[in-house]
């Protein structure tokens, strides 16, 4: 088996036990940091099919602006473990089909699908990226600034206390 | 190398344990860790085939689909704090405003 396989094989693993982690956790503070793993997992494997820029922003916006973000709430609000109720009867019968059912399918489609072949890696610089980025995407890039301006007011709105 | 196949798959399992901790856990902010670990896995597919396509176009798809969850983190703890603040739990059971 050739290097990058195996790195694979353990990135693989590493992802969907925090994956799982995540689930089997009561805490919520558990939780976030297991789904930490999976994103720095996932940034490993980024780095493996060379894109390098990705990899990068996904280690600092996800597991580093956004889980903190998690992390702070659920510290602020003193969240709890979380209890037990009968409702989680009715997922456990009608929620474990239907997320097999989808893993499936998309699984039995991807394994019929022959059209992919394995590529030997190139990496994608940043330059390329930037340059993708500000040239043929640049109305969606400056739509994506006023979508943060936007979510950053609803925020403020949200959460200011009113007196 | 490997093959783009091997990375899907892990994408498509990733994402079936995304519904799985949105459909089981009854804390907010855990079932909110649910639909980034599905769009994650989402990321990881566009990557893949940005990758077997030679196309870096798969990859500034992920640069917009990461900032529009950052700016959905936002606003949706935004919610939660409310939530929390309003019901005293972090219960989805006890969230029920809209119900009939």
């Amino acid at each position: 088996m050739s290097a990058p396989l195996v790195i694979f094989f353990v990135l693989a693993a590493i992802a969907v036990a925090g994956a799982v982690s995540l689930i089997v956790q009561r805490h919520p503070i558990h939780s976030a940091l297991s789904l930490i793993v999976v994103m720095v997992a996932l940034a490993g494997l980024y780095l493996l099919m060379g894109a390098e820029f990705v990899a990068a922003v996904q280690i600092i916006v996800y597991g580093g602006a956004i889980m903190v973000l998690f992390i702070f709430v659920i510290m602020l609000l003193n969240a709890g473990e979380e209890e037990r109720t009968n409702f989680s009867k009715l997922a456990l019968y009608a929620g474990i089909p239907m997320a097999v059912a989808v893993t499936g399918l998309i699984s039995a489609a991807i394994v019929n699908s022959s059209a992919v072949a394995a590529q030997p890696v190139t990496l994608t610089s940043t330059r390329t990226l930037s340059t993708l980025l500000f040239k043929e995407f640049v109305y969606p890039f400056e739509l994506t600034s006023f979508l943060i301006l936007v979510a950053i007011l609803g925020a403020i709105v949200l959460a200011q206390r009113e007196n | 190398m490997v093959p783009t196949n091997y990375y899907l798959l892990l994408s498509a399992i990733l994402f079936g344990l995304g519904i799985v901790a949105f459909v089981f856990k009854r804390n907010i902010i855990t079932i909110f860790m649910g639909i980034e670990l599905m769009l994650n896995a989402v990321n990881l597919a566009f990557v893949a085939f940005s990758q077997a396509l030679g196309k870096p176009d798969g990859e500034v798809f992920v640069l917009f689909v990461i900032i529009v969850a950052a700016a959905e983190a936002a606003v949706g703890l935004g919610i939660i704090i409310l939530t929390a603040r309003n019901r005293r739990s972090l219960n989805v059971e006890n969230v029920n405003l809209l119900k009939l």
